[in-house]
């Protein structure tokens, strides 16, 4: 979440004060970090307090278009315009890939991720200037493509298991799937410590651990998005929603009736804006889990057909998007007169991942927003006119994804059924019969299966 | 140690210096010279062979400690692995806080530690709840925490992660993300693996011994080949390392293992995987051996046969991986240890710590150890595969029966 950000014009304006303050915390932050630094006293402290050159973020980027139509506006509600239109524009995008299906949103969550994952580095080298260490760029793109190859081999052989069983070379790539990928990280590995040129050593150790942190907090993420994806499009779609409707919600409240700041590092946001979207998400993806829970297209994992070589998203819906009556609290009945009423069970989860939402998501946009104070950066790219770059706009869904991830993992789905058949299915027979035992002494006890029969004399 | 002896060294040539300065005169200044070269030579070969007795006498130490707890059991060997990480971690942590000054930061020792405890209950919980099945059926408490573990492990590191913002200071912003990157790495590093050797342990402490053994006997291989024959530099990483050392250590490293693994397939308690006995509440350690520990017999290609006149030859299964796992801890392990050299010289640090005297802290003699877990792990799952039966089972164990049979009916 990026407070608003003065663009184009920019002088002689009544928020020319606010830049100006700024300057002056910044200006007392560059001194107040050089004096944590001068204890180094070595050739590389002017790589530990650069001065991050002026980066194309701050630089006017809105299309001629929109500078044009709006020219005749002073420039605070040209801002707000851009700001608008590109929040539309970006709300009908995210519409647009949903009707596109299953197929597009992972190749959009993969761009988005390779985009976040060059932005973070790009400011990596803007700030420590190793440009000239060329190996590094190739070194982190390698790294980048292992651990997706990583991930991407986990989900693929989980959820496309008949498609793998059949090509001979993709079973050979599943059987020592994790082998192939160490084996991958271990060259670049490899090939990190046979470029350690003498007088970088300690620029080129924080490029590989800014690196792999990038990888640690972006690549980790899109996957478990992605892993939420084919649980169904429901858990995709409903907790970026959530976290959308809580940035705009958050920003109007504290636009109206913000008054008391929250914390010092975003000293944009109010607790009124914080309340108030708070209680405006859950009643928003309250509304929103009711409409999305009538649609197989939504709730149903998504399948591969084997056969028909395509996604397939249809299914009996789970329990969960089966509406129930549910009896009121007393104290409730007696204020609305209803005795009972029809919720989808998801809606009451819907309440949880909304709290989630507004009241801990905001702590990773807190965190991006000290990152960019951190290293003195207005914003992480200028990819999109008025909003920043693509990180901007997604720092507070990723713990609200992980979030996600461990919500199904702990109260929606159980053990993946398919997933220990293929397990056992690569045992050996032996184990199997073993196996096959133990379970049906199991279900015997639990009585779900018949008792055993009387013993032959 | 280094330091003492160039210390005196620089003391004595001082004096020496001095001494023929005021007695000699230009034409026996050569002789003075001698002399002074003389008593330099004594003095440091002194202290070296003293640092070769400080560093020979707690090698054996170590060994020997080594033998000590695989005698005493597994439980004793978990403890040691924790301790390692836990020493390891505080190590490579108090290099963060000298680099960055960051003493005056005092949340952040908190959160450091914070973080490992968290990182921590969440591998143990993950392999307790796969290897203690049966206990943890039996507690109620211990139920709850293993079906919401998850959930659990990531409330917790949430906690830390909002304390880790809500601590985030104006001026020192850059120096707390750096802090916690450095953490982060950290655990990476060290929580990960130091988990992936416990899982190991848990295989079977063959598992444990022999990747531990050959990476340590590469290093005394190299050591002593680079001694004696050392000529040619490997890497300008570490100067004093040779490719005679090397290879050498390579060659020996994979007779050693050979050797190794046919003393330790013949017996049980190293053989066969850790169990855990509810009843007697133990570990109990004994089972019918798996097919790669028991003795079968090759037919040696055509050409060994005709040198060595020998038409087969009885091994265990185990020795062929053994000379797997020796080769990559001879040649891929020792980027281990240049990374932590290179680590080093970045951060202009001699070692980890002092801990061990004459070799350094803990770390010092556990970086090779990290890779070679992680690729016996990365063999085991690949390659042997034992551990799929206890997560089969036990997944199934964990399922409701209704839920079970529903699922299954649908499949």
């Amino acid at each position: 979440m990026t407070e608003l950000r003065k663009r184009g014009g920019g002088g002689g304006d009544p928020d020319s004060s606010e830049n100006i303050s700024d300057k002056e915390t910044d200006g007392d932050d560059r001194l107040g970090l050089q004096g944590d630094m001068e204890g180094e006293g070595d050739g590389d402290s002017k790589a530990d307090t650069p001065d991050v050159p002026l980066s194309s973020a701050d630089t006017d980027n809105t299309p001629q278009c929109l500078n044009k139509a709006l020219e005749g506006l002073p420039p605070r509600w040209k801002n707000y315009w851009i700001r608008g239109v590109l929040s539309l524009a970006m709300i009908f995008g995210f519409f647009l890939i949903i009707y596109m299906g299953p197929i597009t949103l992972i190749l959009v969550v993969m761009s988005v991720q390779i985009k976040c994952f060059q932005e973070i580095i790009t400011i990596g080298y803007r700030v420590y200037h190793s440009y000239e260490l060329p190996w590094f760029r190739t070194l982190s793109w390698y790294f980048l493509i292992c651990v997706n190859y990583f991930f991407y081999g986990e989900t693929v052989a989980d959820y496309f298991g008949a498609l793998v069983q059949r090509e001979e070379p993709l079973q050979f790539l599943a059987r020592y799937h994790r082998f192939i990928s160490f084996a991958l990280y271990l060259a670049g590995f490899c090939m990190f410590v046979l470029s350690l040129v003498k007088k970088h050593y300690r620029l080129q150790f924080y490029m590989f651990a800014w690196t792999h942190v990038t990888l640690l907090i972006v690549v980790t993420q899109s996957h478990l998005v992605i892993q939420n994806l084919f649980e169904g499009m429901i858990w995709f779609i409903v907790p970026i929603s959530i976290v959308i409707c809580n940035d705009i919600m958050a920003y109007l409240f504290g636009f109206f009736f913000g008054r008391t700041p929250l914390i010092k590092l975003s000293p944009k946001k109010t607790w009124e804006g914080f309340i108030g979207g708070f209680f405006s998400t859950v009643v928003f993806g309250f509304i929103l889990a009711y409409l999305l829970s009538q649609f197989q297209y939504f709730v149903c994992p998504v399948g591969y057909n084997s056969e028909t070589n395509s996604f397939t998203i249809e299914c009996e819906p789970s329990d969960i998007f089966v509406m129930q009556e549910y009896t009121l609290p007393a104290a409730i009945q007696n204020t609305l007169r209803w005795k009972t009423v029809n919720l989808y069970p998801f809606q009451i989860h819907s309440i949880f991942l909304s709290s989630f939402g507004s009241l801990i998501g905001p702590f990773g946009g807190f965190f991006a927003s000290g990152f960019k104070r951190a290293f003195k950066i207005k914003d992480f790219a200028n990819t999109i006119p008025g909003h920043g770059g693509i990180m901007d706009r997604f720092d507070c869904q990723y713990l609200m994804a992980t979030f996600t991830h461990v919500y199904i993992a702990s109260f929606i789905r159980g053990p993946n059924p398919s997933k220990v058949l293929q397990q056992l299915l690569l045992l050996q027979p032996e184990q199997q019969l073993s196996i096959f035992h133990t379970l049906q002494s199991h279900l015997r006890d639990r009585g779900m299966l018949p008792a055993a029969p009387a013993h032959h004399d």
